[in-house]
């Protein structure tokens, strides 16, 4: 039994707005409230303030489901919805007539690890692309050596992929510092000489959609695979040879025997 | 047989769902209105979405029962505390108007449901959506944060003290501390 000449307590007050309060002492708190217009004021404030949250958000749970989300995408393999996600990507951009999502990003309350991945990334490409003498600290000469020094370092397995297919030359690469500790940088340059890097770091996401974004000269394609961040980035306008690469780059990661 | 033969194709992992990768599904809708009170950011929001079930379903034979429902929240709940984690450890690039809320707060967006959200510390974010928007019990917000029940309602009062007064305008008091 409860006595209503008991104090109602705050932590009662809340739970009988949750339904958390044993139903025999509910009769109780009404009377209370009854005669106690301040918490009688308060709980209307909590229960209008859960409507408030109602309204803003409830309309997501109707929404359609981004087909990125969609199970049947996520349990088959990554590649199939990797590849749609390109398209989607791309598409996405076109339309959007190029307002990339760091734009929108930048008014959220803070970078996501992806807009951070892609900046780093973008500031080395910018740094080093230009670099005549020294773009790299191990030349491409020696990709078994490279390839093992950076896997070492990095924790992670770094791989050099074979790029030739689509005109790139390893010129080499280099161990940088990234946003929770060492990325990898890889350059690669064409015969006219134009230059891919591609860059790659720890990712908190074990996998992503492909992503694209593009800053001033420099357009870039990120996603994340098994844990691990890619962003290639090259200075040249040309999207569809962009995402060729990537998609070369991936396939080669898929691959950790060849 | 004329039936038969213009079945629609049915690929084999339709076939092969599971009622764990259903129960699964029928929570996407509720994770994403979660993640998006919870990030802000829509991407963002999709993305814990995504990487919440992606860890679910690899981690589907380890699951022995128990309450999907719960479980997805407490995934998601997690990598939002460990990517708010790795945001803390990073200085901050953002353009210093746009976190000022005297620079873009109009008194219609410091009354925004959202906004109030933002001030708020994660854990009491959390706890506040948990209850007043997912409809979870004390109980199950408990096991969620790993915390006492007593914990959950001291977290909800607070929270739910410091929305009301941000509502309410009390934006001098209660500016985020940067």
């Amino acid at each position: 039994m409860t006595n209503p000449h008991i104090p109602v307590t705050e932590d009662e007050l809340h739970a009988y707005v949750d339904n958390e309060l044993p139903a025999e002492r509910r009769g109780d708190v009404e009377a209370w409230l009854a005669t106690h217009p301040d918490d009688a004021a308060r709980v209307r404030s909590w229960r209008t303030m859960a409507e408030a949250l109602h309204v803003r958000y409830d309309g997501i749970v109707d929404e359609a489901v981004p087909r990125r989300l969609e199970i049947e995408r996520l349990v088959r393999q990554p590649r199939k919805w990797f590849y749609a996600a390109i398209a989607a990507t791309l598409a996405a951009f076109i339309v959007g007539g190029g307002v990339g999502w760091m734009a929108r990003g930048a008014s959220a309350a803070a970078p996501s690890a992806i807009q951070n991945f892609t900046l780093h990334a973008l500031e080395a490409h910018r740094l080093y692309v230009v670099e005549v003498r020294h773009p790299v600290e191990v030349p491409g000469s020696e990709r078994a050596h490279l390839q093992a020094w950076l896997t070492k370092r990095c924790g992670w397995l770094v791989r050099a992929p074979e790029l030739t297919g689509a005109g790139l030359k390893l010129v080499g690469g280099r161990l940088l510092p990234g946003s929770g500790g060492p990325a990898s940088f890889m350059m690669y340059e064409s015969t006219s000489g134009e230059r891919f890097t591609i860059y790659t770091a720890k990712s908190e996401a074990e996998a992503t959609q492909m992503r694209f974004s593009s800053e001033g000269k420099e357009s870039a394609l990120f996603w994340a695979d098994r844990g691990v961040a890619y962003v290639v980035v090259s200075s040249i306008g040309d999207r569809g040879r962009l995402t060729q690469i990537a998609q070369s780059v991936y396939d080669q990661m898929e691959k950790p025997g060849g | 047989m004329l039936v038969k033969a213009f079945a629609p194709y049915r690929p084999e992992y339709l076939v092969t769902m599971t009622a764990f990768r259903q129960s699964v599904e029928a929570m996407i809708p509720a994770l994403r209105r979660y993640a998006r009170a919870l990030a802000r950011d829509a991407d963002i929001a999709d993305d814990l979405v995504q990487d919440t079930l992606v860890r679910a379903l690899r981690s589907e034979r380890l699951f022995l029962g128990g309450d999907v429902r719960s479980w997805l929240y407490t995934i998601l709940t997690n990598l939002n505390k460990n990517r708010r984690r790795s945001l803390a450890r990073r200085p901050q690039f953002m353009p210093l108007l746009d976190n000022n809320p005297d620079a873009s707060g109009t008194e219609a967006e410091g009354r925004d449901i959202a906004r109030a959200l933002s001030t708020l510390v994660e854990e009491q974010r959390s706890v506040l959506l948990l209850v007043m928007l997912e409809g979870l019990s004390y109980r199950e917000v408990a096991d969620i944060q790993g915390v006492p029940i007593g914990t959950v309602m001291s977290r909800l009062a607070r929270a739910r003290a410091h929305v009301k007064a941000s509502l309410e305008g009390e934006r001098t008091a209660l500016r985020r501390v940067k």
